[in-house]
């Protein structure tokens, strides 16, 4: 199966580490992973401040660039939902406002075949062990967007499970967002930092090294909190979790 | 323009863009919710309305309609009420064993006079299982709404199964909109103070239900 | 990145206090937690909970989009059983025919139900320029009443007060309004709460005129719905001579049967019980049982133009639970006053700027008071998609366009202190539609990644003040796929 990595902006800038651990996660399970070199950014943060407008052009370079693939494969859940939900909702306010039927017939194609990463292991390739060894006590913390937005359920929470040598511990109040929230962590800092120690409070209280999330913008947010507050705990992505192995362990 | 006219056209306007859907209500209100949660049978359904009043914590009490008379007497003896307001329609026969000084519910009552009375003893109009609700309806064997309000202690005789349903949809249509209408599930209580429940506020603070069986009543017409 | 990315003073300057009251953070996350967890216990006793919450929400749907024809109806309904209706298209207008019904009664004060609607308005306050004394008997909007204070929640409007602060309040301030607080009050809830029974009682037993609002009226039957708990409102609405119910007009819902859908979800959703204590319900007046006068006054006061919006008048499907604010992560924090309106939380950060209007700094900045985490959307039980209108609403702050305002069409300018962060997002745009220039700003980020600082001044501190940057990796995943896998870069 060939498949088309959508890395997210974020990711290709400041994690590619993540990036990495999704190619070799999906080669080593069999997966042809591509690259599209054009690919940039979905527009979530374009869209989820009010520029709806500024982010249809990038929803078309999106179609443009990977409408050709079987699968879009994503390690980030809020990225995914939105060319999942958005994408569609996008195409009808277009047509809402007299603008036809052209963007959303434009977006359709990829909407169905845009998958966040432990969808596309869970349910596509219907793997949950995925063969990877990671001994370290790990808390695990479902984003908004991964957990209300696309509904990964346990998913994620199953992969980790079979992850050889992990000690998975519950995050109390796992369900409440972190305070991230895209601009939100600027226009309303003292609210989102707020939120943001109370997570990290939270995940301290499990005695877990490891905070593991499926999104690198909340975990960026989590970390960077960790990191003021003096922790010593570490925010690591679920791919490369799940990219570790006895022969070649993550760091 | 009147401000009716105005408020009109106002939500004429608004709804232009979606003016061609005239879908009838019956359509558009899809339904597919249940009717009753759960299968139960009539005795498992009148189990169920006393255990849910208890868990609102109603006193819930359970007699034959012989026994009536015997338990109204002892619930107001042991209340202590020296005064108990009487609807026009209560029948005679279960009053009988109560030596409390009977107090007709009158229109030219006021709600002081109506404040120094101890208890009221009511029927209802239907009881609702899954919710411990019981419902009166003004009819001669409730009386007015104020005086199962003012009093501090309010004793409800609900007769089984006749006048139990399931549920809130069951209800309904047993029910005349055209009456004024309370629901009363446990006595008063209030959740303001920190969010936590605390029973007994402006209503009565003592609610019992006295569920009694095998009565002569017919079900409501 | 520029200062106007922090440039809406309004709710994060508020919030910005609130995070910083222990006081108020301890009260409102014992009394959020403690009912989300009894929520979602009660929601979770009933099997068929998302077929109720989608009836809940065709009949509003079905309601708002002939709001028109059943109105008349209501009104035809309420008029054949012996009340009179009023229509009022602001607040003042409300305001005014709620004072003038009072004063034909010869009478000065009244009892008051809880009622959002006359919080909107502003009655009490219209009410007492004319002389006359409203009292409220909701125990919550006492303790507010009493504290010279305001709401801070839809349900609960005194959450922001914990039971030392309630009694503090009931003792210094009761003897004042009226009976004063027990000798010895303790901050026990059933103590405060027999305080306020002896206190208001008085009151009720000498009312002449109650003032409520109502949480449902049924066109078909003109029959009007008031949920509750404490009996308060049934004293009001039973005891007086004369009642005057104020009622947003989108609160109607078609027929009697409909009422079935709503008795099962709002008390599940509001106080989590199966049931409230106390449902009333009265259509018109009874001869000799109850208010003999009884007056219905439908506001407008911003609900048409929100029903203009194809997108924001889903808001208008509201019935006022609150679930969405006891779930809500910022609400939980910022405490209800940041919001600026009685109607705070997720449902006030969509309803307040759209009956106001956004031309205010607080009704701007309210559609940014989320982190769109969805928790409101998924409780609500009429399933409003708030984050979906928050989203909507920014647009209409930072792009402008058609608005409806006091039933006119006017056109929007886009908000003013956006104009960087507008010009921000065309870059990035501009940027993301370049992969090529993204490419170069990336390598110059990563080569320049020994001078980042884990903080930044000015405006950054908005990340940095409270976080530390993550490091600019060597090199960013493109170089490193093109290096290896020999993928070909398009833009080159």
């Amino acid at each position: 199966m060939r498949v088309a990595l959508f890395l997210t902006c974020v990711n290709d800038t400041l994690y590619p580490d993540t990036g990495r651990a999704v190619v070799n996660l999906l080669t080593r399970l069999g997966v042809e992973v591509d690259f599209p070199m054009a690919q940039t950014c979905c527009g979530q943060a374009h869209y989820n401040t009010g520029y709806r407008r500024e982010a249809e052009p990038l929803a078309r370079h999106f179609s443009d660039v990977f409408g050709e693939y079987e699968a879009i494969v994503t390690p980030s859940g809020s990225c995914g939902a939105m060319v999942r939900e958005l994408y569609p909702r996008m195409g009808s306010r277009a047509r809402a406002e007299g603008r036809g039927n052209t963007l959303a017939t434009a977006l359709a194609s990829v909407v169905p075949k845009t998958y966040e990463l432990t969808e596309f292991l869970v349910d596509v390739l219907g793997v949950t062990d995925v063969g990877a060894y990671y001994p370290h006590r790990v808390t695990y913390h479902p984003t908004c967007h991964g957990l209300r937005g696309l509904g990964l359920g346990e998913r994620p929470r199953r992969l980790l499970q079979a992850v050889k040598g992990l000690e998975l511990v519950e995050l109390p109040g796992a369900d409440e967002c972190c305070g991230f929230g895209g601009t939100f962590a600027l226009k309303n800092s003292d609210v989102s930092a707020a939120m943001g120690a109370d997570k990290v409070r939270n995940a301290e209280s499990t005695g877990a090294e490891v905070l593991c999330a499926a999104d690198n913008s909340c975990l960026m947010h989590i970390g960077g909190t960790m990191t003021r507050l003096r922790t010593g705990m570490r925010p690591v992505h679920i791919a490369e979790i799940l990219a570790s192995t006895e022969e070649e362990p993550a760091l | 323009m009147s401000s009716r006219e105005r408020i009109l056209g106002r939500v004429r306007r608004a709804l232009a863009d979606v003016r061609d859907d005239d879908t009838p209500y019956e359509q558009a209100v899809r339904r597919d919710y249940l009717s009753e949660h759960g299968e139960r049978s009539v005795e498992e359904t009148v189990e169920l309305l006393a255990e849910n009043l208890a868990d609102y914590r109603a006193i819930v009490h359970r007699c034959a309609d012989e026994e009536l008379p015997d338990v109204l007497g002892r619930l107001l003896a042991a209340r202590g009420a020296r005064t108990v307001l009487v609807p026009p329609g209560l029948p005679e026969r279960w009053l009988e064993a109560v030596d409390a000084t009977r107090v007709p519910d009158r229109a030219a009552s006021t709600p002081h006079e109506l404040d120094r009375v101890d208890s009221v003893v009511t029927g209802c109009a239907v009881a609702i299982a899954e919710t411990g609700t019981i419902v009166l309806d003004g009819s001669p064997d409730q009386g007015r709404r104020r005086i199962t309000l003012v009093p501090d202690h309010h004793i409800c005789v609900v007769r089984v199964p006749a006048q139990v349903v399931s549920s809130v949809p069951q209800a309904m249509p047993r029910l005349d909109p055209a009456r004024p209408l309370t629901w009363i599930s446990g006595p008063s209580a209030t959740s303001d103070i920190e969010l936590d429940r605390v029973e007994g506020v402006h209503g009565p603070r003592t609610l019992e239900v006295v569920l009694v069986s095998g009565d002569e009543v017919a079900p409501l017409a | 990145m520029s200062g106007t990315f922090v440039g809406m003073p309004a709710f994060p300057a508020a919030a910005h206090e609130a995070v910083r009251n222990p006081t108020l953070r301890g009260n409102l996350r014992h009394a959020t937690h403690t009912i989300r967890g009894k929520r979602e216990k009660a929601v979770a006793e009933v099997s068929d909970w998302a077929q109720l919450r989608e009836a809940g929400r065709r009949i509003k749907d079905h309601t708002l989009r002939h709001l028109d024809r059943y109105l008349v109806q209501l009104e035809e309904s309420v008029t054949a059983a012996g009340g009179t209706v009023h229509w009022a298209v602001d607040a003042d207008e409300a305001n005014r025919i709620v004072a003038d019904l009072v004063r034909q009664t010869g009478e000065s004060e009244v009892v008051k139900v809880k009622s959002m609607a006359t919080q909107e308005i502003g009655l009490n306050e219209a009410l007492e320029a004319e002389g006359i004394r409203a009292y409220e008997t909701d125990l919550a909007e006492l303790i507010v009443q009493l504290g010279k204070d305001r709401p801070s929640h839809i349900l609960v409007p005194a959450i922001h007060r914990n039971r030392g602060e309630i009694r503090d309040i009931f003792a210094r301030e009761m003897g004042e309004w009226g009976r004063p607080a027990p000798e010895g009050l303790t901050d026990t809830p059933a103590e405060l709460a027999e305080a306020a029974r002896l206190h208001l009682r008085e009151k009720f037993l000498r009312a002449k005129i109650g003032v409520s609002g109502a949480n449902f009226m049924v066109a078909e039957t003109g029959t009007l719905v008031v949920v509750e708990s404490e009996g308060n409102g049934r004293m009001c609405l039973t005891l007086p001579e004369t009642l005057i119910s104020v009622v947003g007009i989108e609160k109607i819902v078609p027929t009697w049967r409909d009422l079935e859908v709503f008795l099962q979800t709002l008390p599940r959703s509001s106080t989590a019980e199966r049931m409230n204590p106390y449902t009333s319900m009265w259509t018109g007046t009874t001869d000799e049982d109850g208010p003999q006068n009884f007056h219905l006054v439908l506001i407008d006061n911003g609900r048409t133009d929100t029903l203009s919006d194809e997108v924001g008048r889903q808001a208008l499907r509201c019935i006022r639970c609150s679930a969405c604010l006891n779930v809500c992560p910022v609400y939980e924090r910022a405490g209800g006053h940041a919001y600026g309106s009685v109607y705070p939380g997720p449902i006030g950060a969509i309803l307040s700027p759209q009956l106001r209007g956004t031309a205010s700094e607080i009704d701007a900045s309210l559609p940014y008071a989320s982190s769109l985490c969805g928790a409101c959307y998924e409780v609500c039980p009429v399933a409003i998609d708030i984050p979906e209108v928050l989203v909507h609403l920014r647009e209409r702050v930072v792009q402008g366009g058609e608005v409806t305002r006091g039933g006119n069409k006017v056109l929007l300018k886009p908000a003013k202190g956006h104009a960087a962060e507008r010009a921000a997002m065309r870059a990035a745009r501009w940027a993301f539609a370049h992969p090529g220039a993204l490419r170069t700003g990336q390598r110059l980020a990563s080569r320049t990644r020994r001078f980042h600082p884990r903080t930044l001044p000015g405006p950054g501190k908005a990340w940095s003040g409270s976080r530390d940057l993550p490091p600019v990796p060597a090199e960013p995943f493109r170089d490193w796929w093109q290096r290896t896998r020999g993928g070909k870069d398009a833009s080159e």
